[in-house]
């Protein structure tokens, strides 16, 4: 359920479902995210579900803080939500040429390259959402012991395709944008295409990912 | 194939088309885009008697060089522009929130925006482009919307589909105001940064950094020291919105935003100074105010009611 709910500037509600990041607390804000969806209430432009905020944002010009966040309140989110999670297996290179963060979480983690691979690759994960850029997914959980911070200053360009880490999750860059991520690998697939306006992603929330490595020769042969 | 058309001799270095935006895609990853300057855009677009939802050309900086073929047409610029208009046998230099009308072997060379980032051009008829979601708004980064998602390139050919019949000059006198501070509300990770650290949010000058684009202006100036912890964990981000890494320099998102972000918010723009914001270049010195919800609600009202006053005189 939604805990607190709070104005972000002067255009959009943040709904608080709590600090935890968990599969029960991120199919909580799904929920009210595909029911307010369905309701199309007049002057909302966008909704972004997190692990546990829901942002919701209007037109200024139609609506406002108080008249959204009364909606929001009186909504009964359905219990039943459709999640069509699918397995994906993702070939992902870890070549020095690819992995431009693995010194630093080497230094981080206290652990080898070989352990880091270890610990990463061949695990299923789950998608929490998609975003920051067009498609990208957020995945966890890591092991306890593969957990970094962001870098302090965020590249401003990271290579698309990039399989990144930070704290508990990893994500995919589908495509070249700024980001604070400790890159691992890349990845030659592309995990966006927006000539399919229906289903532009090919990770959706709700789905399972395992990373499989691939050599550089592999790599270069993908898409050949 | 279409006989009005036009022919991009020089592209500039920012040079998109632009319109409303699209809603409704954050959870996908897809940010709202549209022109930066809206109330600009909409003026660009009344001035050649264009519905006010139609594609512009958007640039910065230093604009396109562009010629002109085909059956007379009206254009118009909104911005702070350096422009002129090559006819024939003579040379104009272009007034901005002015219509010209232009016909064929005409060019239009825009030189640059003056003290300002953004411009606008508009045309009295409606460009042929590809719309992705309702918008032919283009995301460079996504490469989504019209000309496969790219900035306009040298050689280019960009066809009309229609031309507006009315073709009387129109002006307006409207003048783009800078304005001191910029109004903030309070974000939700306030309270993360120290005392100190607040203090110097509101009450010291910060500096437009030259890593500003479409998707986030970046500022330097004193660090603004964190105290909690300098990520969140990830969520949802609107335009205006601005974080403040582990370095302590505060980055505002603009149109093309990442949907989310991980580090703590301080604050978000006011909806009411966006357009100005957008056209603080690189060097120009920024200063946030505090304002609350309420005042940002009233002010942002206020202004759109200015935006459709100027609209109606046109």
């Amino acid at each position: 359920m939604i805990k607190n709910i709070l104005n972000l500037g002067d255009a959009a509600l943040y709904c608080d479902f709590g600090n935890e990041v968990n599969k029960s607390i991120n199919s909580q804000v799904i929920k009210y995210f595909k029911t307010i969806k369905e309701k199309k209430f007049e002057g909302i432009n966008n909704l972004t579900p997190s692990y546990n905020k829901l942002i919701i944002s209007y037109d200024l010009k139609k609506t406002n803080f108080k008249e959204v966040k009364n909606y929001v309140e009186n909504i009964n989110a359905e219990d039943s939500i459709d999640i069509n999670s699918k397995k994906l297996e993702i070939p992902v290179c870890c070549h020095e040429n690819f992995s431009m963060d693995i010194k630093r979480l080497e230094k981080i983690l206290k652990l080898s390259r070989e352990k880091i691979l270890e610990n990463f690759l061949n695990k299923e994960y789950f998608c929490y959402m998609t975003g920051f850029i067009a498609g990208m997914p957020f995945l966890g959980d890591l092991d306890e012991n593969m957990r970094a911070q962001r870098l302090e200053t965020p590249r401003v360009k990271v290579p698309k395709g990039s399989v990144a880490l930070t704290e508990q999750f990893a994500n995919i860059y589908t495509f070249e944008s700024p980001g604070g991520w400790n890159i691992l690998g890349n990845t030659p697939l592309d995990v966006f295409d927006s000539s399919k306006e229906d289903k532009p992603n090919l990770i959706n929330p709700g789905d399972i990912v395992v990373f499989k490595e691939i050599t550089l020769d592999q790599y270069k042969s993908y898409n050949e | 194939m279409s006989s009005n058309y036009l022919e991009i001799i020089r592209p500039g270095i920012n040079t998109t088309f632009q319109d409303k935006g699209r809603d409704h895609l954050y959870h996908i990853g897809i940010p709202f885009s549209g022109a930066m300057d809206n109330r600009n855009y909409l003026i660009a677009n009344k001035l050649v008697y264009n519905n006010l939802d139609s594609a512009v050309i958007e640039f910065a900086y230093q604009g396109p060089h562009i010629k002109y073929s085909g059956e007379k047409i009206n254009c118009a610029i909104t911005g702070d522009v350096i422009f002129s208009i090559k006819k024939k046998d003579t040379e104009i230099e272009g007034k901005c929130y002015e219509s010209y009308q232009i016909e064929n072997g005409d060019e239009i060379n825009i030189i640059s925006t003056n003290k300002s980032v953004y411009g606008y051009l508009a045309l009295g008829g409606e460009f042929d482009l590809k719309f992705q979601w309702n918008s032919c708004s283009i995301n460079t980064k996504a490469n989504i919307g019209s000309n496969d998602g790219k900035k306009l390139d040298v050689g280019q050919r960009i066809n009309l589909k229609k031309i507006n019949s009315n073709k009387d000059i129109k002006k307006t006198n409207y003048i783009n105001t800078k304005i001191e501070n910029i109004r903030v509300i309070k974000g939700t990770n306030f309270d993360y940064f120290s005392e100190e650290g607040k203090k110097i949010f509101y009450e010291k000058e910060f500096t437009v950094s030259k890593l500003s684009d479409r998707m986030g202006m970046r500022l330097e100036g004193p660090k603004i020291d964190n105290i909690v912890n300098t990520n969140i964990k990830s969520e949802g981000l609107i335009k205006g919105v601005i974080q403040v890494p582990a370095d302590g320099n505060p980055i505002i998102m603009l149109s093309d935003h990442g949907t989310i972000g991980g580090y703590p918010k301080i604050g978000v723009v006011a909806s009411v100074d966006y357009d100005r914001l957008v056209q603080m270049s690189p060097g120009s010195k920024i200063k946030f105010k505090e304002i609350n919800l309420s005042d940002a609600e009233t002010l942002f009202k206020l202004y759109e009611m200015e935006t459709q006053n100027l609209l109606s005189q046109i």
